[in-house]
């Protein structure tokens, strides 16, 4: 424990190294396995759209790449740190460089939108003038600065999500995990959440790990580009589709897909051609 | 044979339970002198549950100093005593009841509390997000409600032993007749040192065992908002059972040393 407010050494990723990397991870709860042997890799700004079941493990694997979770077996490297070996005194200063949307938002529910989304800017010490004009624009990219005063109480499903996002983005991460952001809502309000995934892919270049369950929104993902001028999604030509976004499927504790989005739709695995029909 | 395996896994669930309590209070402990320093959470807590809690001590530490007094006035006046019923409140209200009333009253207001209140957190996943915001919340939300409960604990013992010794002598004077000259000379010139001392050493065992095992229950709460109500259950059995245990350890303890 005596090193243990030394912080990492945040090292620059060199272009084309992954930002994360899954090596064999095995985790199980209470006896029971859940998720077996997964690798898989994240690279710099790739977006990497993870499906499966209810159940099968999804948001685990995504708590385990932000070392909320730790693996039974297997390594997990983040930004080239082994974050599966790292203390929790040490992972705090890594999850700096990671923004995380959780499955129900997880708002502070005693804490104003502003004191939400600028928690982090918060804990830093910034100066107030600075915390307010960055949750402000962090806001503005969800459209929601209208919202500030407000707590998480007083809002719609759709804009909790929305505040989740600002709250992830806000620090300009290097890697998003995306849980379900758009479950549970209206098709209006997840083409809403799925243009802002779409914005921060497209204008800021992030690397992204996304859990859905709603397989149109992974291919309004994989087909659409974000158009800077209109700030608005189009559609790519048919028959293309965005060569950063890819899939991981998962099913019964096993990645079954890893690859792009056209192997994907033209596979001849009868468990994908059910799940995707 | 199902009977041995049944009992090693309740022994191992026991000892994890244990291993699990003894960290999260070592470690939210140990952080008390490591930066970043949370006193604004600190004094929120404070106010939580010090303040909070004065109401609830003043009615208790009146009400059972009074009581005190009416008892023990009945039993001494056969032995023709009935003058040293100062000298029976102020011991039995410094030395037990105060700190063992007040953490029972204490515990089932804020050990409670911050099961529940942990306990949402936790299944609510925000306890997660608060560690995916860079924040250790043993440091956040641990660290200062144990703080906070042991030194509000400390004064409201105080408070509740002053309290209790004033209801006393409501009642010795004006329900009994008794001279209040004399009731607050025998309550204060029996006391020696030792006695305080076993008096506010209690509260901060006591506040220490509101705190950690609240706090405890509310990390260590699954399974949705049932899980919750459990927690805060089990949080003020086991608070409360361990503060009257502990009280009886800590007074042979402190009879040993002192000789009274
Ligand atoms: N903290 C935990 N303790 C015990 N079991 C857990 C825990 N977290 C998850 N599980 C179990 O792990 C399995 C996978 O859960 P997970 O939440 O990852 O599913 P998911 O794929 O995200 O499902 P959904 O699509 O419904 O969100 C489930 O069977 C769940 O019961
Ligand atoms: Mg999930």
């Amino acid at each position: 424990m005596s090193q243990a407010a030394i912080a990492p050494e945040l090292k620059p990723n060199s272009p084309d190294e992954p930002v994360v990397v899954f090596e064999n991870v095995t985790i199980g709860f209470e006896n029971k396995p859940v998720l077996n042997n997964i690798s898989f890799t994240v690279k710099p700004g790739e977006t990497r759209i993870l499906l499966g079941p209810a159940g099968v493990g999804k948001s685990v694997l995504l708590k385990m790449a932000d070392g909320l979770m730790r693996p039974d077996s297997g390594r997990i490297f983040v930004f080239g740190e082994e974050i599966s070996a790292m203390p929790e005194e040490q992972l705090f200063a890594l999850r700096s460089r990671i923004g995380i949307v959780f499955q129900e938002g997880a708002l502070f529910d005693s804490l104003s939108v502003r004191n939400n989304v600028g928690y982090r800017l918060m804990e830093e010490h910034r100066p107030e003038e600075e915390i307010d004009q960055r949750v402000v624009e962090a806001l503005r990219f969800v459209e929601l600065e209208q919202t500030v005063d407000r707590f998480p109480s007083q809002l719609s499903g759709g804009m909790r999500r929305r505040v989740a996002i600002a709250r992830a983005i806000i620090t300009k991460p290097d890697l998003i995990l995306y849980d379900s952001p758009t479950g549970g809502l209206d098709p209006i309000t997840s083409t809403t959440i799925i243009e802002l995934v779409m914005k921060q892919r497209d204008v800021y270049h992030t690397s992204s790990l996304l859990v859905t369950h709603r397989l149109q929104d992974a291919f309004v993902l994989a087909s659409h580009i974000f158009n800077r001028k209109t700030n608005k999604m189009e559609p790519l030509p048919e028959g293309q589709s965005d060569p950063q976004t890819s899939f991981l499927v998962l099913n019964n504790g096993k990645l079954v897909f890893d690859g792009s989005t056209h192997d994907l739709v033209h596979s001849d695995d009868p468990f994908l051609k059910e799940y995707l029909s | 044979m199902a009977a041995i395996a049944t009992l090693d896994r309740a022994a191992k669930k026991g000892v994890s339970a244990v291993q699990q309590y003894a960290l999260i209070s070592g470690r939210a402990l140990g952080n008390l002198f490591r930066r970043p320093f949370y006193g604004a959470d600190i004094i929120t807590q404070a106010d939580i549950i010090g303040v909070g809690s004065i109401p609830i001590v003043l009615l208790t530490g009146f009400f059972t100093g009074g009581v005190l007094a009416l008892q023990s006035a009945s039993t001494l006046a056969q032995f023709g005593a009935a003058a040293v019923t100062g000298q029976l409140v102020s011991f039995s209200m410094i030395k037990e009841l105060g700190p063992v009333l007040t953490s029972l009253m204490v515990s089932g207001r804020n050990a409670s509390g911050m099961a529940s209140e942990l306990g949402s957190m936790m299944v609510t996943e925000q306890i997660d997000a608060m560690r995916a915001l860079g924040t250790d919340p043993l440091k956040k939300l641990v660290m200062p409600r144990i703080t906070a409960t042991i030194i509000m604990l400390f004064f409201l013992t105080i408070i509740s032993d002053a309290i209790g010794i004033l209801g006393g002598a409501a009642i010795s004077v004006f329900l009994l007749g008794q001279d209040s000259s004399q009731y607050f000379h025998t309550a204060y010139q029996s006391l020696r040192y030792a006695d305080l001392v076993q008096g506010m050493v209690k509260p901060l065992f006591f506040g220490f065992i509101i705190a950690t095992i609240g706090c405890y229950y509310g990390m260590t709460t699954r399974g949705g908002t049932q899980g919750v109500g459990r927690s805060t259950t089990q949080a003020v059995v086991v608070s409360s059972v361990l503060i009257i245990a502990s009280d009886f350890v800590i007074s042979r303890f402190m009879i040993g040393i002192f000789g009274r």
